[in-house]
């Protein structure tokens, strides 16, 4: 049966055929086609390997970032309080000190008002005293022609300087 | 799927049922009648190889390709099919090339059909994988995966390579991977091309001994050429009582022929396989004609049932197709691995006994 008996001419032309197809495909096909997937595969593990470094990466400075910024707040927030803090202090000094100056300033006031009235009362009193004085002569002059009408204006008008001193005080 | 099956076996039934009514008819009558079925020379003229590329036979004229004779009988001798006659050679009872005077069988390394589909085939298939491989030439991959044809074959490239050739051999694998995908393609196409009923396709190139006893051969040589020590020690030297080993080399004698029977089943299966397949379709698509002369009703019938039949057995010789390519890469994968494991039991004896 011709069937399983192989020919001698087609196992010669399948040898030389097949080792000429074989030559070529392993010389120039799939080396180069393996070759290239391989690499290509390499390459997406890579890229693959690489993505979730980076990844990795950005969550770590977010989290490295959400911690500073609670920590700026945190600083924040400290500083606005001590400021807060500070600015109530200066507040209450300038007023203590403006309420202690204003004390001293009124006391002073007073004083010199008090200084003042004194000499004004002192120079009016002198003032008076040439006034009456000089308003005595003048009426002296014309009155006191008898001995007995000076004695008895010089009595009566020291009664009236004492009264006049005693109203004074 | 109950009903498929049943629908399926009644078929089958009435298929069996037809078959050898009509053999018997085409007994009963001249087997040269005009329009009558000679089923020998119609399946084993399909399988079998020839000096032309048979087509079709239009009213009795039969059209095909001629195709060269070369034929080396005290001198070489190139003529065409067609004119066989005039160079002095004739066909004997098989279909070979003969002498017309001696009736002796020359050295014929004709390009018969088988051939001619050969050399076809393995154009179209360094064609495919070298136009994949100027895609990957011209590209860079780096930023771009390949659609289409490249993209087909690499994804079958990286199947077989992946699944078969990587897991089968193991270390090492590289190496192999050119011969066991070049084996792998070529199989798939020239199955492939079997199932196409017409021109370029249509022969029975992997269902032929030559070429699977050429396949297996291969393996062989991968098997046996590179194995290691190890391998050869279990050959030769396998570790059971030695009884088994002296006088009589039982244990031995028993793993050579393990080194043969392993190709050889692989030749076997992948002839075997696509033959089967071919006749089967073959068969399928006789009925057709066979059941012409039982009346137009049945033979109507018949036909319709025919060509559902040939529909489904045309799908699962594709699968077919694909199967036997990758079960031949695979177990030429396993056995080379084989041919090429380490011992790791020695290392535990050591272990053990100190």
């Amino acid at each position: 049966m011709s069937l399983i008996t192989p020919d001698f001419g087609l196992l010669f032309w399948m040898t030389l055929i097949f080792a000429i197809v074989f030559f070529i495909l392993a010389k120039f096909g799939f080396p180069m086609i393996t070759g290239m997937v391989k690499k290509r595969s390499e390459s997406i593990e890579k890229s693959l390997k690489e993505a979730e470094a980076a990844r990795n990466e950005v969550k770590k400075l977010a989290r490295e970032q959400k911690k500073l910024i609670d920590q700026t707040r945190k600083e924040q927030a400290r500083i606005l309080n001590e400021a807060a803090t500070a600015g109530d202090k200066i507040i209450a000094d300038a007023r203590e000190q403006a309420r202690v100056q204003t004390a001293a300033m009124i006391e002073q006031a007073r004083e010199d008002i008090r200084i003042e009235t004194g000499t004004a009362r002192r120079q009016l009193a002198d003032e008076v005293t040439n006034l009456s004085v000089e308003v005595a002569e003048k009426l002296l002059r014309g009155h006191l022609n008898s001995t007995e009408r000076q004695s008895e204006l010089i009595d009566r008008m020291i009664e009236e300087a004492r009264r006049n001193h005693q109203n004074v005080n | 799927m109950h009903r498929i099956n049943k629908l399926f076996s009644t078929i089958a039934v009435f298929l069996l049922m037809l078959l050898p009514a009509a053999a018997s008819a085409a007994d009963g009558h001249a087997a040269s009648e005009p329009g009558e079925l000679d089923m020998k020379n119609y399946i084993f003229g399909h399988i079998g190889d020839a000096y032309d590329w048979h087509i079709t036979t239009i009213n009795g004229h039969h059209v095909s390709i001629p195709l060269p004779c070369i034929v080396i009988d005290g001198g070489l001798h190139v003529f065409s099919s067609h004119k066989m006659a005039e160079h002095g050679y004739t066909l004997n009872e098989n279909g070979k090339l003969v002498n017309a005077a001696t009736g002796k069988r020359p050295l014929d390394i004709s390009i018969t059909k088988n051939v001619c589909s050969l050399i076809l085939s393995s154009i179209l298939l360094v064609t495919l994988i070298l136009l994949t491989a100027r895609w990957y030439k011209r590209h860079n991959v780096m930023k771009e995966a390949p659609r289409g044809l490249p993209g087909l074959m690499e994804m079958l490239i990286t199947m077989v390579t992946d699944d078969i050739i990587k897991e089968g051999v193991g270390k090492d694998w590289e190496k192999y991977a050119p011969y066991l995908l070049t084996a792998f393609f070529f199989i798939f196409l020239n199955n492939l091309l079997g199932i196409v009923p017409f021109f370029p396709g249509g022969a029975n190139l992997t269902g032929n001994i030559a070429v699977t006893l050429f396949l297996a051969v291969c393996t062989f040589l991968a098997v046996n050429l590179f194995g290691n020590k190890h391998y050869y020690k279990d050959i030769f030297w396998p570790e059971v009582p030695t009884w088994l080993k002296v006088p009589i080399p039982l244990m031995p004698l028993i793993e050579v022929i393990g080194m043969f029977t392993k190709p050889f089943s692989l030749m076997v299966r992948l002839f075997a396989n696509i033959l089967a397949g071919h006749i089967m379709l073959l068969g399928v698509v006789a009925v057709v004609f066979l059941t012409a002369k039982l009346g137009p009703v049945l033979n109507g019938s018949m036909s319709v049932i025919a060509v559902l039949f040939g529909v489904f057995m045309d799908i699962l010789e594709l699968l077919v197709a694909f199967i036997q390519a990758y079960v031949f890469t695979m177990l030429s994968s396993v056995f080379i691995g084989l041919s090429r494991q380490e011992p790791e039991h020695e290392t535990k004896q050591i272990e053990t006994t100190k």
